[in-house]
């Protein structure tokens, strides 16, 4: 049993067991699943200034911070008692595509080469961790939502507002993909 | 201990500006009673991590069209979602505690537009969404508490020049 849970899981697995948050959060307490909002609550606790956006009881919202320490927890039983010995698999094409960066080492989730705290030195490696995260930070906060918010919730509750904001989502990360990022690698 | 009812009409106006996920709740209780989250949050975080969803690869492969499992887990936990949300409005079901389910609708404005593009150049760049930065730090991988800085610093600059920005 435990060898078959150490393999990576099917997305038919993993997709429903996500989509079951929605009813699960809702069930225990009216609660809106949602992960971005949490980053706007560090702000309201942590340094709100004079900002009106951080001016609310953010203590109202604390069930959200306990259950993202329950993903960091989760990702630590995950990485501790079930990882997978096996090497992840992944694209020959995008193997290939990464190679001519220099990229050649697929053994963790998150690429060593350029997520390090010595790459926090280079130009691509700011642009990547610090660029990036800014623009997820800002991004879904002007968006009303991530992923987890428009993409799960709000499509789960039929708002189309959602739906249009995950299509801008697809549409910011193909180009990114595809048109920007190779050229951020390259240097 | 019966969990006491307060009025927060007001401060569920504040709270909801800008998100999607709110409690909608009116009931206070102990804060221990959030614990129960933290399991969700656990299972969820499992998910996240088994099934590869916080690999910076999966999501190069997702938008280069070159694998079906990211697009697999999205729709299956959407279609899941969707119907969950049915069940829970035609049978009227409650909470644990017995207090109706509420959904608030979410009026459209550009930010969803802007917004939604920007937040989709940084999935790209860094594979992943604010949910699997916190799962791939509790995996181990601590520079990316340098990625959830800067989110947290991109939310704060929102916040403060909101009200330049078109809505």
């Amino acid at each position: 049993m435990l060898e078959v849970i150490k393999q990576p899981w099917p997305w038919y697995v993993a997709g429903p067991m996500i989509g079951l948050t929605v009813p699960a959060l809702l069930i225990l307490g009216n609660k809106h699943f949602g992960i971005s909002a949490n980053l706007r609550h560090v702000c309201a606790s942590c340094f709100p200034g004079n900002v009106p956006f951080f001016q609310y009881d953010y203590k109202r919202e604390i069930w959200n911070l306990f259950f993202v320490a329950g993903i960091v927890l989760g990702g630590a039983l995950a990485a501790y008692f079930l990882v997978n010995p096996a090497p992840i698999q992944i694209d020959p094409r995008l193997a290939q595509e990464l190679a001519t960066y220099g990229i050649n080492d697929f053994s963790g989730m998150v690429p060593t080469q350029l997520y390090s705290w010595d790459s926090l030195l280079t130009a691509r490696g700011l642009i990547m961790m610090v660029g990036g995260g800014f623009l997820v930070g800002f991004g879904s906060r002007y968006a009303g939502g991530c992923t987890s918010g428009h993409s799960i919730m709000g499509l789960s509750a039929l708002q189309w507002p959602s739906l249009v904001a995950t299509c801008c989502f697809i549409a910011g990360g193909f180009l990114m993909a595809n048109f920007i990022l190779p050229i951020i690698l390259n240097n | 201990m019966q969990p006491s009812l307060i009025d927060n009409t007001a401060g569920l106006e504040a709270r909801s500006q800008d998100t999607i996920c709110i409690n909608e709740s009116h009931l206070q209780h102990k804060w221990y009673h959030n614990f129960k989250y933290l399991i969700v949050g656990v299972l969820f975080g499992l998910a996240f991590v088994k099934a590869e969803v916080i690999s910076w690869f999966r999501i190069q492969e997702m938008f280069r069209l070159q694998s079906f499992h990211m697009y697999g887990i999205i729709g299956s936990a959407v279609v899941t979602g969707i119907i969950s949300v049915w069940l829970i409005r035609r049978f009227r079901i409650k909470t644990i505690y017995g207090e109706p389910i509420t959904f608030t609708p979410k009026k459209f404005n550009k930010g969803q537009v802007y917004g939604g593009f920007l937040f989709g150049l940084g999935w790209a760049l860094t594979g992943a969404c604010p949910g699997p930065l916190f799962a791939q730090i509790g995996t181990g991988a601590a520079v990316v508490t340098v990625v959830l800085a800067s989110a947290v610093a991109g939310t704060w600059v929102y916040g403060r020049f909101r009200d330049l920005l078109p809505h």
